[in-house]
């Protein structure tokens, strides 16, 4: 045989491409549908985070930097794999795709708390003295003046850091989440041949290959400014 | 208590403890190897992207792409899994250290281009025309400099290959996570997996107050 056709045999089998596309672009619909609740669930509690720490009650900030430190220190998958066997113990047995959720949002929400928040600390004093003395109460200050300013340099590093999160769906395979990764490997291990995975990395790449380059692209156009 | 029993026994924790320690140095050996690699990959790459040719420079960045498009899971599994096939076999910590390598070369390497941008262009002319090669010029005017502009994302980024490391679990190579779960289903009992993540904890939380403490200093 050949050395290329000993490379599509072992790489971009046809007949596996066949047999195994579709289940790929099943599983790329569960990864897409896993990003777009991580992406609501984990910013929206970020911003949410980020914004009562701006209240500037200390014994509330403290809990809200412990939560974010540890999400940040800690690797995802021993979130995850402590999510997944440690819950049932307290009589709460999820799916294993609500786990995954659950996990990625409080990791995203942990990193995002802290980019929105460095980014209402980059806002200088004088837009709070400013907003306040033309008579708006803390809370409007907070949300019409400072926080639309702030939001504007969290663009670059929260998008970024959207990615890699996101990326982390592939951990599901490990608990059984059907996404691109799980598909791909249990399929590799069924026929015994990789082609199956080359379609996972295709999948992952018209994923993902956009919004990589997006994000630097973001990065170049605002590098990060103070306002 | 029986959530005390199940994550908080100290009887089991001490029972795996050596089992976890073995993890950790496993962990640390596989950072000793990933770290400076990548440190030093990503280096080559941001120097490399710096070159006046489009080409390659276009070249490199779609290999950059490219590697930080994929999950690094999959990339340590389609490694793990595919090199056999044409011929190359490596031990798990080789493949391990090998996937690592592509990953966290790539965001290093992005790091480090960000740190050269911040550098003015007049540095550089201004080394280079005082007699400086350039890679004296680079070594010893841009890159500290650059480094100092970037050292939140580098430290950063650092953490992210220690959090990496736990991925090697997957692929069977005994590090502090696999350890740890391997004791945690041996006792029926999650404190293992305590044990291990308060190891994390005291091995990262340092690093992590740490950037933030840096970024907040350069937001303000």
């Amino acid at each position: 045989m050949s050395a290329l056709s000993l490379f599509i045999d072992t790489f971009f089998r046809p007949d596996l491409i066949e047999r195994y596309w579709l289940s790929i672009v099943h599983a790329m619909v569960v990864t897409v549908e896993l990003a777009v609740c991580i992406i609501v669930t984990g910013i929206a509690l970020g911003i949410g985070l980020a914004l009562l720490r701006a209240c500037g009650v200390r014994i509330v900030n403290f809990f809200i930097v412990v939560f974010s430190d540890v999400n940040r220190a800690l690797p995802p998958l021993v979130l995850i794999l402590l999510a997944y066997f440690g819950l049932p113990s307290f009589g709460i047995n999820l799916p294993s795709f609500a786990v995954l959720w659950i996990v990625l949002s409080l990791v995203l929400a942990a990193f995002s708390e802290e980019i929105f928040w460095a980014g209402i600390l980059s806002i200088r004093k004088g837009q709070w003295d400013a907003a306040r003395s033309t008579g708006l109460s803390f809370a409007q200050a907070l949300l019409l003046v400072v926080f639309p300013q702030a939001l504007r340099l969290t663009v670059p590093p929260l998008t970024n850091r959207t990615i890699v999160i996101i990326k982390n769906t592939a951990l599901g395979s490990i608990i059984g989440v059907p996404e691109i990764l799980n598909v791909a490997s249990t399929a590799e291990s069924f026929v015994g041949n990789i082609t199956p995975l080359t379609l996972g990395a295709i999948a992952y790449l018209i994923l993902f290959a956009p919004v990589t380059v997006f994000g630097r692209w973001l990065e170049t156009r605002f590098a990060w400014k103070r306002a | 208590m029986d959530v005390a029993q199940q994550f908080f026994n100290i009887d089991v924790m001490v029972r795996v403890l050596p089992i976890v320690l073995r993890g950790l140095w496993m962990t640390l050996l596989i950072c000793a190897a990933v770290v400076p690699l990548g440190l030093f990959g990503g280096l080559l790459i941001a120097i490399s992207m710096q070159t006046r040719w489009r080409g390659p420079r276009l070249a490199l960045a779609i290999c950059i792409d490219f590697f930080r498009a994929l999950p690094p899971l999959f990339l340590l599994i389609f490694l793990y899994a595919g090199l056999p096939f044409i011929g190359i076999h490596l031990s798990p910590f080789a493949c391990v250290c090998l996937a690592f390598f592509l990953n966290t070369s790539a965001y290093y390497g992005e790091v480090y281009r960000a740190g050269f941008e911040s550098v003015g262009a007049g540095q550089w002319e201004a080394a280079r025309s005082t007699g400086l090669t350039g890679l004296q010029a680079i070594a010893y005017v841009v890159l500290p400099q650059a480094v100092r502009n970037v050292l939140p994302d580098l430290i950063s980024n650092t953490v992210e290959v220690v959090k990496l490391t736990s991925l090697a679990s997957v692929v069977a190579l005994p590090e502090l996570l696999y350890s740890a779960d391997m004791a945690r289903a041996a006792t029926y009992n999650s404190s293992p997996m305590i044990l291990a993540a308060a190891i994390y904890l005291f091995l990262l939380w340092p690093a992590v107050r740490l950037i933030s403490r840096l970024e907040h200093r350069i937001a303000q």
